[in-house]
């Protein structure tokens, strides 16, 4: 976790030394705000992971000793196979072929976005935590 | 229907009697834990979560773009043979470059390293049973998909493909000068890919920061697992800049806005900055993992450990972070870009290049070499990607920029890079973890000519081109005048594009022989590193059942020669514990 933050944090030092010193060295307003937005990308996360350093017990796969004893335990919950995701995607193609094509493909997306919706859903309440 | 995974057991050597005794493939009898319930078939692609099902959908459907992409290169060639050929018309061989350089750019080289050889190969290196979020893994290659037939279905609307260029440049882009539905839906198709990028980008860092097993601590996380989390930061940061972008020029095109045209007060060349601050960045995004790969393949083949690990990771993560403080130098004959901050770290960026040179020098310095077809591509990469990178210092300084810009010289330099990487990097990657993924190994003696083939066209192909661009061919022409004197150089250049074009026949014979007549790889047929090497061949569904002790950066190694572990060095006065719980040796013991 402290690995990760100091790299998002470095990621939000660079650009924000870079942006700066672009900024003042160009006046290009483009290049500069894409920059300080690369800053924010990883100041955010990276002060999360920060914080979250010094408020979470060492974690086994931080700890450069773990023993067998540590790795006992869930992982996490997996979803097992879905046509959703299936459905979802070729719902958000047809929604972008709608601007290509015109609005007769509409309710085509429409439909298939709206059941992989439903359908993720119900199948998450009833395959329990995801 | 949700699975809860339970974490494997950890078991050392001595429990199994000893590494040459048993080795873990041997229980993965009951290897699926009982929860596979999935369907098969073809339902089973529809439907699967599964990282591996995945990542095996996603390098079949990028490597059939790689050879519709490559088709059109032969097309391409074949067309610049001569001052006379007319292969194809003008209109047709602008389709033909913008499709070419955008498959091959969007659809194969990204999409075959972070969907599918990461997809299917960093789970298992940090240890994790499928990737963090399976179902949006799943929707990224659907989205994935959509946006191939939504590219290639250009060529059947009215009017052709898009026919801008890789780059669509406005005003060449806009709804005057390219008319018609194919530039739109080449638009969509990079809406459609950028998000499928942006959730593989998202489920790759949620993967190697939360799922690693016991003990895989960030500094032992193999190196192309490290660059693919890195790539993963750098889609983060380009791709939404590119999905901005489409959407204003969509605007332009549609909607009557007027953001890069000059007569309602906006600015081409805003164009330019929104699309490079995605596309150099994208540069790296393609290179970034091969270079993981080859880091992976060549400590195997040299049987050491890799030199300079930490070393490895920093630069990887200096490139990247100057990679997206470059873009302009793509612009610097516009005349409105700041000249020496862009050259300098444009420069900068061989610093942290020459550092993996070394360290991957270093790795095979004196290491006990073998070179079976992994071996022999991860050079090839070392040395074309070498040129590649020579070719790119000499671009990034200003006055050689506007002699060369737009010139056969940039063609030949980025196919130098690009090759370099997603070709001979991608497919060293592929002849390496081939086995693992389907449990059968390739034929040698066919890798080795597919090698030698492409190597030897690689060549012819492009070092004609560098000539072409100082005698100034400029890029982009379906033709040339006779009395320029360029038609011998390209004879020769499409002479090697047929080479390329013959070795991959090399290649798609292997796959068949190793289809038709399979060779059991077994678990671990190079005598691997990496965690991906201690699992059965294919893995079982959530791929573990056990796991070895993780005490360095080669678990599987260590398991494999307990008595020529790695060496940990640890700082003189930090608490550490032996390498092994329990264990009475001291390897790893401060020097």
């Amino acid at each position: 976790m402290k690995v990760m933050s100091l790299f998002l944090l470095g990621v939000a030092v660079f650009f924000g030394i870079i942006g700066v010193i672009y900024w003042f060295t160009s006046y290009e307003d483009a290049g500069f705000l894409m920059l300080i937005g690369a800053a924010l990308l990883g100041l955010l996360p990276g002060s999360y992971y920060l914080w979250w350093t010094y408020h979470m017990k060492l974690q086994p796969e931080e700890d450069p000793d773990a023993a067998m004893e540590d790795s006992a335990g869930t992982v996490d919950s997996f979803p097992g196979s879905s046509i959703w995701p299936f459905i979802l995607g070729m719902g958000a193609m047809f929604a972008l072929l709608t601007f290509v094509f015109g609005l007769w493909l509409a309710p085509i997306a429409g439909a298939l976005i709206l059941s992989a919706l439903i359908g993720v859903t119900v199948e998450s309440r009833r395959g329990g935590a995801v | 229907m949700t699975t809860t995974i339970e974490r494997p057991e950890v078991i050392t050597p001595e429990e199994l009697g000893g590494p040459e005794g048993h080795h873990p493939d041997a229980l993965h009898g009951d290897a699926d834990h009982g929860h596979h319930e999935g369907p098969s078939g073809i339902l089973n692609w529809l439907t699967s979560t599964d990282h591996k099902v995945i990542g095996k959908s996603y390098m079949i459907t990028s490597l059939v773009t790689f050879f519709i992409a490559g088709i059109m290169a032969v097309v391409i060639r074949a067309q610049l043979l001569d001052p006379h050929t007319s292969l194809v018309s003008y209109q047709t061989y602008n389709e033909l470059f913008t499709m070419h350089g955008s498959l091959m750019l969007y659809l194969f080289a990204g999409p075959f390293a972070f969907g599918g050889l990461a997809n299917y190969i960093v789970p298992l290196q940090v240890g994790a049973p499928d990737m963090a979020f399976p179902r949006l893994n799943a929707l990224s290659y659907w989205l994935y998909l959509g946006g191939v037939i939504t590219m290639l279905s250009g060529f059947l609307v009215a009017g052709g493909a898009a026919s801008f260029g890789w780059v669509s440049y406005a005003p060449l882009s806009n709804a005057t000068n390219s008319p018609g539905a194919g530039a739109d839906l080449w638009l969509m198709a990079l809406a459609l890919t950028g998000f499928s990028a942006i959730f593989t980008g998202v489920n790759l860092v949620a993967t190697i920061l939360y799922l690693r097993a016991p003990g895989m601590t960030m500094f032992r996380v193999p190196i192309f697992s490290w660059n693919m989390l890195v790539t993963a930061i750098l889609i983060l940061i380009a791709f939404p800049v590119l999905f901005a972008a489409v959407v204003m020029l969509f605007c332009d095109r549609h909607f009557g806005t007027h953001i890069f045209s000059v007569e309602g007060g906006g600015s081409p060349v805003l164009w330019q900055h929104l699309f490079w601050f995605f596309g150099h960045p994208e540069v790296y995004i393609l290179a970034l993992p091969y270079f993981g790969m080859v880091t992976d393949i060549l400590p195997v083949f040299s049987r050491k450990p890799v030199f300079g690990y930490k070393g490895m990771v920093f630069a990887t993560m200096s490139i990247a972070a100057l990679s997206t403080g470059v873009w302009a130098h793509h612009m610097f004959t516009t005349g409105v870009v700041l000249l020496p901050f862009f050259s300098l770290l444009s420069y900068l960026i061989a610093v942290p290049t020459g550092i993996k040179f070394f360290n991957w020098i270093g790795t095979m310095w004196r290491g006990q070499l073998s070179f079976q077809s992994p071996m022999l591509f991860s050079i090839g990469f070392l040395l074309i990607f070498l040129v590649g990178g020579v070719t790119g210092v000499l671009l990034a300084s200003p006055p050689v920029d506007f002699m060369t810009h737009d010139t056969y010289f940039v063609v030949a330099h980025f196919h130098n890079v690009l090759i370099g990487t997603a070709v001979f990097g991608g497919f060293a990657g592929f002849y390496f973890w081939y086995p693992k993924m389907f449990g059968r190994m390739l034929r040698e003696g066919l890798g080795k000519l597919h090698f030698w083939f492409l190597f030897i066209g690689f060549w012819v192909t492009f070092m004609p081109q560098y000539l072409l661009g100082l005698h100034g061919m400029p890029r982009r022409v379906a033709s040339y005048a006779p009395d320029t004197g360029w038609t011998t150089l390209n004879v020769i250049s499409t002479l090697g594009t047929y080479v390329i074009g013959f070795s991959f026949l090399f290649f798609l014979i292997n796959l068949m022989v190793s289809w038709r007549k399979p060779v059991p790889s077994g678990p671990n047929p190079w005598d691997g590193h990496g965690l991906e090497w201690f699992t059965s061949s294919p893995p079982p569904h959530h791929n573990y059942t056990h796991l070895p002790p993780i005490r360095s950066e080669r678990p599987t190694w260590d398991y494999n020669h307990p008595e020529h572990r790695t060496v940990v060095h640890k700082p003189k006065g930090k608490k550490f514990a032996a390498p092994n719980k329990g264990d009475k040796e001291t390897v790893g013991a401060p020097s």
